[in-house]
């Protein structure tokens, strides 16, 4: 038997007031791959990310998790169902520590009780995966800062390690080295190669051609909320559509 | 004179309770000027099930807090349709609205009020208040005030990363409201005379007032907050009838210098623990 892709979206409409933010996107995450969304500003990419985590509701189309729908679920449970995501313009909770935000976001696995008491005595095991995350990212030094303290290229660091903390099958993440030099850009790249290795699926939204061609496995390209083109990176880069709506502005 | 001041010393421990019950839910960010409502529900049923149903005051109080719970819980749903002043506005009415149920309620005295209780001393209130301060304390250490936190600081996030903020705020309503009741229930047994005008619409403020006082990020923040609500206009009969206009003014200094109330988190981890 076939197994299903992580993540599929068939025939996906958005209409904000009879306006098309989408318009019958279908796009495929397989398990363990890396695939980019891009496209110029207002294609519908945030959409997208939008309709996946029930954010938006889909005016059409479904999402689906391992071949279950997660079309209209809300978003609390479509994150539980294994979808995390990061934001564009940076959200982290304005007065939580860096390793707040590793706990906060996890899932219970005990009883109701435990989450309840201390989390420090009844909860070894969110600590444990805290600890986890707070050292794949490399964020020990800053741990007990208030994030929003924090360097604008720490801060995504942190939103990437939060989502990451709950142990998610998908992450989505919008513009993850936006505003970042390459050496940033870097570490983040070696991370999410990282991810992968380890069995996540990652889709992501960036408007940096070079680090997209570099790490995707798979790009779909969206103009106006419609798909224009999709393929490998080396397909991609010698479309004439693409070349025409996107590389073409863009330079 | 120490008559004198055992009143004082019971009204600061209804007011830490009172307090407290307006924190929790304005963890969630949710503002209630409501509690005294929820408070006067406490009073009443606690009241009718030690002197008619022969209870003892304990049962009484927990039951009457597990009922203004679940009264809590049952406004809370609406309360998550509306934000900021508008669900001021619609709290505030809830509080009007019991206090003149009870004004109608003839079973329980209507405006003539109700008695027969046994009183209860201050150290009783103050033992509830300090047991339920513990209980809210450990209860910030834990994985559900860090969900409450983030409820408070973004809610569309706090669903995107998987917490569930409905039931999050209404659990918190709930809660709120049974402390409330906890505080009302000992009310009625230290005066051992309740009228609907004892849950009135100041009484809500008042405990607003306490938290903002002493600091609304922080459960300790309501003991200090019920202190000098009620302390600070004392030392202040000196300016006679000015008093309670330096107090406001005061308050409001308060206000621009330091807007998280008197304690914050930063204070109290830098303090030696």
């Amino acid at each position: 038997m076939e197994t299903p892709p992580r993540l599929k979206l068939d025939r996906v409409s958005k209409l904000f007031g009879g306006v098309h933010a989408l318009t019958a996107l279908s796009l495929q995450v397989a398990p363990r791959q890396i695939v980019g969304v891009i496209g110029p500003n207002g294609a519908g990419k945030t959409t997208t990310f939008n309709v996946i985590t029930g954010a938006y509701r889909a005016s059409s189309g479904a999402v689906m998790l391992d071949g279950r729908a997660v079309t209209d679920e809300p978003s609390h449970r479509i994150a539980r169902a294994g979808i995390m995501r990061t934001f564009q313009n940076i959200r982290l909770f304005a007065d939580m520590t860096v390793w707040e935000h590793l706990l906060v976001a996890q899932p219970s696995t005990g009883s109701p009780l435990q989450r309840l008491l201390p989390t420090r005595l009844a909860n070894p095991l969110a600590i444990a995966r805290a600890q986890e995350v707070l050292e794949f990212f490399e964020l020990g030094e800053v741990r007990n800062r208030l994030t929003r303290s924090l360097p604008y290229g720490l801060q995504r660091k942190v939103e990437m390690a939060r989502a990451v903390s709950a142990r998610p099958k998908l992450l989505l993440l919008d513009e993850p080295v936006a505003g970042m030099n390459h050496d940033e850009a870097e570490t983040i790249r070696n991370l999410m190669l990282k991810l992968r290795n380890d069995g996540l699926s990652i889709l992501l939204i960036e408007h940096d051609m070079a680090f997209v061609m570099n790490l995707c496995d798979y790009l779909y390209v969206l103009d106006f909320g419609v798909l224009i083109a999709q393929g490998r990176p080396e397909e991609i880069r010698v479309n004439p559509a693409v070349l025409d709506a996107y590389l073409g502005q863009a330079d | 004179m120490s008559m004198y001041y055992a009143g004082i010393l019971a009204d600061v421990g209804i007011l830490v309770l009172g307090a407290l019950s307006v924190y929790i839910i304005l963890s969630t960010g949710q503002l209630s000027l409501g509690n005294a409502g929820f408070m006067g529900i406490g009073a009443y049923l606690t009241s009718w099930l030690t002197v008619k149903a022969a209870l003892p005051l304990t049962p009484s109080l927990l039951i009457a807090a597990l009922v203004s719970g679940v009264i809590g819980v049952v406004v809370g749903f609406p309360a998550l349709r509306l934000k900021g002043i508008y669900l001021a506005m619609a709290t505030l009415g809830f509080g009007e609205m019991v206090r003149s149920f009870f004004l109608n309620f003839s079973a329980m005295g209507g405006p003539e009020g109700f008695h027969g209780m046994q009183h209860v001393s201050t150290g009783t209130i103050w033992i509830w208040a300090i047991l339920v301060l513990v209980l809210v304390m450990v209860l910030e250490t834990s994985q559900i005030w860090l969900e409450i936190r983030a409820v408070r600081d973004d809610e569309t996030a706090a669903g995107l990363v998987g917490l569930n903020a409905t039931r999050i705020k209404v659990g918190a309503f709930g809660f709120g409201a049974a402390v409330a009741a906890i505080a009302g229930g000992l009310f009625a047994h230290h005066h051992v005379y309740i009228e609907p005008g004892n849950f009135s619409f100041e009484r809500s403020i008042d405990f607003v007032l306490a938290v903002i006082l002493g600091g609304s990020t922080v459960a300790p923040g309501a003991l200090v907050g019920a202190v000098i609500l009620v302390v600070l206009p004392e030392y202040l009969r000196f300016l006679a009838d000015w008093r309670f206009a330096a107090f406001g003014a005061l308050l409001i200094g308060m206000l621009v210098v330091r807007r998280q109330g008197l304690l914050d988190r930063a204070l109290l981890r830098s303090s030696p623990a």
